[in-house]
């Protein structure tokens, strides 16, 4: 288990190295940077702006010192926000965006727990159909569509939830969440419906049934954590998604989130802020999916003792 | 000898998307106390989905119970409500897997397996069903029991796993045990094993068995009667010798013919031509006649009725209506008839007919 | 069990002979693999209607900008923000061209003295919607067919040549991909759109450079599966060429997960397409697509719904009729549910 742990980190090291060196280039590449591009300034001043930006130095060096500050946290300052430092803004923002992020996992994944336990319960009935169709709008319609739906519905027509913005307490976050949370509770009904229907055909579930176990301790006490398990593996995917969706939504909804400040920064060019986003971003990803591998084989005895063992 | 179980007239059918199969077509047997009863036939001729029906664990939105009885202790198990059944099921009767491999659950300790039975049916605190669970362990001879009650499946290997199954069938002492085809997934010296195995338990503890098999050197080895099935039908029934050494249907004879045998010599091993019939339509008379060469008119007409041979034998075939005409039965069963007092063909009797 | 016979009259018992291949008569027609999940999807309702539904759109999405009687990109002030008027239902009091206007319902087509129709309505630019919409689905769709052809054509080359290679090509092969598996999509995408001028190209790269990853993957799975497979081994023994065993044998066993990992990369690539759209990565006006339309249509949500509610209630019809699709074909090529 430690050689393997040792071995993902390793991996982990290196992804997020190779990102930095691609983002890095791809800055580089860049038509025009916002300093040069800006009329007021003459050749001297452009010159000690781009020496003070290290910009005058050979790729290289640039590279090097990029790489050395990247690893102690320090992504430059923003040309948006008049010299903030990126790494503060981040942080700055970071809490609505979890806050959002972890109600919407924990309503979806356990919405869709719910909603997926019933279908594969009531296999091919009203419920079933019911909770699959569920499953396919949330799957299918786009987090920004379903968003605009509800802020409108709900927020403008209904009237009885906050529009949009971070100032009303939890009730702001109610609709947010909501948007966020139909992602990951579709692909969870849908992963778990089939999972359950699964467990429930192998034998040792016709065996507990053998054994005069009732309908419901076959469900729980035998399907339910078979069918369990396997979700973890889709938690890195529905992480993705989340902060994919969290763009977009809190886009919509004004949140005062990384999400919200990233396509403000996208849209004016914030190179630096870009750039520190998505390296927080790839370290949060290649987080959750290296946490949710080591959980997985926490959960499961088959792969906990044979990692153990050897 | 007391009966224990009584199946009469069973017509079961499948619903499918092709159309309705009718999987049982008149099943009747009976169980008496303490025997190892063997039902035999090849796959798909319903003698998995006898038991499981006697079991109750097909699935209930695609299976339909035409016809016919299940008599348990004066209770017909076909018209029990879920709840009656599940009080039965792992008390009274118990049942064994094909596959060990895949008949426990990955994620439970096996002691946790083997206490549900005895939780769920016997009124034991825990400790005392933990305590049961060990001395199961032990009885079908699992070393340290103690230490490997807290192990999960996969540390187990197809025999353990097996011989665990076996401890929770038994863990309620049930009258009726049913094993489907318990040892063809195993190694042939495993095999061996769990078949000692059973049999020693079944001395120990006085269970009635019903042992599905397609094996007849396991039938042999250790079923005191036989059950042959073919196309959802028991088409002769009997104790093991006289299937064994005086079979009277057609279709037994093929089954033993094809048997691999030591002591007679043969060049070729005999195969029964044909496939069995397509249950969606199966064919009227006799299932077995498109494969026979012994098939009369009559056999395309009409099923025919069981025809005693003995008080303990009977086989469902036209060849033994007393005007039917007398027929030659293959080589190797002349061979095994020879040594069966009362067959025809018997020996020291009549002084050989044939060969 | 009785032992009094009825009488049966001697013929009853004449040898019939039986000819052992009369019984292996195959009651069921035979069907190759390809007429068999026909059949099996035929019977999936929702993955029927949902090819309707898609030809539907398809064919709409070429023919509806040529039938509308304006152009896609012509702005026509005077006639912006107009509610949608179709002929024959605005005598049904449902799409006559009544809006909002300063709270109260005016019919806006009177009162700015337009006289032609207008069947979803214009943008804000007065830009006829209907064309939009459908000139719109036709990039969507496109970016979405090509996106979706290189990631098959790319992950279904990677994935087999790692494994039917196998061994160390293998080796490297897949240690190239776990670390690319670990990019999350979104970064990648976003800063290819960056260095990239926007537009179809740009938006195809972005998604495919690592979309044929999760293709890759599965495509080595199951080579991986099939080629130690006894069939194979068989083909080998008897003589077949490599090639002739990836295209008689292999191919034809990957084919169905392919397809089915097709219809699914689709909708996930057209939904991407929509997200870079609307975070102002996408296209740019006047080119279309569904993105950019929701991304106009949602700035005027409060007081011209319509232009929002098209293209979306379009992309979504389109997303689910994809998935639907998708569903019912891993149900009808799935082995595994054969019953």
């Amino acid at each position: 288990m430690a050689k393997y742990i040792l071995k993902r980190v390793l991996y982990m090291i290196l992804t997020l190295f190779l990102i930095a060196t691609f983002t890095f280039f791809l800055m580089k590449m860049l038509p025009g940077s916002p300093i040069a591009s800006s009329p007021k300034l003459t050749h001297e001043q452009l010159a000690a702006v781009e020496a003070k930006y290290g910009l005058d130095k050979p790729l290289p060096v640039q590279y090097g010192i990029y790489m050395k500050k990247m690893v102690q946290l320090d992504f430059g300052v923003s040309y948006q926000f008049k010299g903030a430092n990126v790494t503060e803004l981040i942080i700055n923002r970071a809490g609505p965006s979890f806050l959002l992020g972890i109600q919407a996992l924990i309503l979806g994944t356990i919405g869709g727990i719910i909603l997926g336990m019933i279908a594969a319960l009531r296999q091919n009935t009203v419920w079933d159909y019911g909770s699959t169709l569920i499953a396919i709008f949330g799957i299918s319609i786009p987090s920004f569509v379903f968003a605009s739906l509800l802020q409108y519905w709900i927020g403008v027509k209904g009237g009885f939830l906050p529009v949009g913005l971070w100032e009303n307490g939890w009730q702001s976050s109610i609709l947010p969440t909501i948007a966020l949370a139909m992602g990951p509770l579709a692909t969870s009904a849908r992963f778990i419906r089939t999972e359950m229907i699964e467990v429930l055909g192998t034998d040792y579930i016709t065996l507990a049934k053998a054994k005069g176990a009732s309908g419901l301790e076959i469900a729980f006490k035998h399907a339910f954590r078979n069918a369990l398990i396997p979700l973890i593996t889709v938690m890195g995917p529905l992480a993705a998604g989340l902060v994919t969706g969290s763009l977009v939504v809190e886009q919509i909804f004004a949140i005062p989130g990384i999400g919200e400040q990233f396509v403000k920064a996208i849209n004016s060019s914030d190179y630096s802020l870009i750039m520190g986003t998505t390296m927080f971003f790839s370290v949060l990803l290649i987080l959750v999916i290296f946490i949710v591998d080591i959980l997985y084989g926490i959960v499961d005895p088959r792969i906990r003792l044979t990692g153990g063992n050897k | 000898m007391e009966k224990i179980l009584e199946v009469k007239n069973l017509e079961l059918s499948f619903h499918t998307f092709a159309g309705e199969v009718k999987a049982i077509r008149g099943v009747n047997f009976d169980l008496k106390k303490g025997e190892t009863l063997a039902i035999v036939g090849e796959s798909g001729s319903g003698k998995s989905v006898t038991t499981k029906a006697i079991m109750r664990l097909l699935p209930e939105s695609s299976s339909e119970f035409k016809n016919g009885q299940i008599l348990f202790n004066g209770k017909d198990l076909t018209k029990l409500t879920d709840k009656e059944m599940q009080k039965i099921r792992g008390k009274d009767i118990s049942m064994i897997f094909q596959d060990p491999m895949t008949s426990l659950n990955p994620t439970m300790t096996i002691g946790k397996q083997i206490m549900e039975p005895i939780l769920k049916h016997q009124n034991v605190a825990k400790s005392e069903a933990q305590k049961m669970a060990i001395d199961l362990l032990k009885l079908v001879g699992m070393p340290q029991p103690e230490q490997r009650m807290k192990q999960y499946p996969h540390q187990f290997s197809g025999g353990q796993r097996q011989r665990i199954v076996i401890a929770i069938a038994l863990a309620c002492n049930p009258k009726i045990l049913i094993a489907d085809e318990p040892t063809t997934a195993l190694d042939v010296t495993i095999q061996a094993q769990i078949l000692e195995l059973m049999k020693d338990l079944q001395k120990k503890i006085d269970t009635s068995i019903i042992f599905i098999t397609h094996d007849l050197g396991v039938v042999a080895n250790v079923a005191d009667r036989v059950a042959v099935m073919y196309s959802g039908k028991i088409v002769e029934i009997g104790t093991v010798d006289e299937i064994f050494y005086n079979p009277q249907h057609p279709y037994t004879w093929g089954l033993l013919s094809s048997m691999p045998s030591l002591d007679v010599q043969e060049e070729k091993l005999y195969a029964i031509p044909g496939t069995p019939p397509d249950l969606l339509n199966p064919p009227k008379g006799d299932a077995f006649a498109l494969r026979s060469e012994y098939a009369m008119q009559i056999d395309m007409e009409e099923t025919p009725p069981f025809f005693k041979v003995s008080d303990t034998h009977y086989a469902a075939t036209w060849l033994l209506h007393p005007d039917a005409p007398e027929v030659t039965p293959p080589a190797t069963i002349i061979e095994r008839m020879k040594r069966f007092p009362n067959s025809r063909y018997y020996e020291s009797a009549n002084g050989g007919i044939l060969k | 069990m009785t032992n009094e016979y009825r009488k049966l009259p001697p013929e009853a018992f004449k040898h019939v002979h039986m000819d052992g291949s009369h019984s292996e008569k195959i009651s069921k027609p035979s069907l190759n693999f390809w007429q068999d999940a026909w059949l099996r999807i035929r019977k999936n309702k929702a993955a029927v209607v949902s090819i309707f539904v898609l030809l539907f759109i398809i064919l709409m999405s070429f023919i509806g900008p040529m039938i509308s009687p304006h152009d896609f990109e012509t702005q026509e002030i005077t006639h912006a923000n107009l509610p949608p008027k179709v002929p024959g239902l605005e005598k049904l009091g449902i799409f006559d061209g009544t809006g909002n206007m300063g709270g109260q319902k005016v019919n806006l087509y009177e009162m700015k003295n337009v006289d032609t129709y207008y069947w979803f309505g214009t943008d804000g630019l007065g830009r006829d919607m209907f064309s939009r919409v459908w000139k719109g689905t036709q990039i969507s769709l496109l970016i979405a067919l090509v996106a979706a052809v290189i990631d098959m054509v790319i992950g279904v080359a990677y994935g087999g040549i790692s494994a039917f290679y196998g061994g160390r090509v293998d080796d490297a092969m897949q240690r190239i991909v776990e670390i690319l598996y670990g990019i999350p999509t979104l970064i990648v995408v976003i800063l290819m759109i960056l260095v990239m001028d926007p537009g179809i190209v740009a938006i195809i790269i972005a998604i495919s450079i690592t979309g044929w990853i999760g293709m890759s993957r599965i495509v080595r799975g199951q080579v991986l599966k099939f080629k130690n497979q006894e069939f194979v081994l068989a083909a080998r023994t008897l003589g077949a060429s490599n090639g002739r065993i990836i295209k008689k044998h292999l191919l034809p066993n990957v084919m169905a997960v392919i397809i089915i990992n097709t219809m699914f990369t689709i909708p996930s690539a057209i939904f991407f397409e929509a997200f870079l759209s609307f975070i102002g990565l996408g296209l740019q006006s006047p080119d279309a697509s569904l993105g950019t339309l929701i991304n106009d249509g949602y700035k005027l949500i409060q007081f011209q719904p319509h232009i929002l509610a098209i293209p979306a209630a379009i992309i979504s019809l389109l997303m689910i009729a994809f998935n639907l699709i998708g569903d019912g074909l891993r149900d009808a090529l799935d082995p595994k549910m054969k019953d």
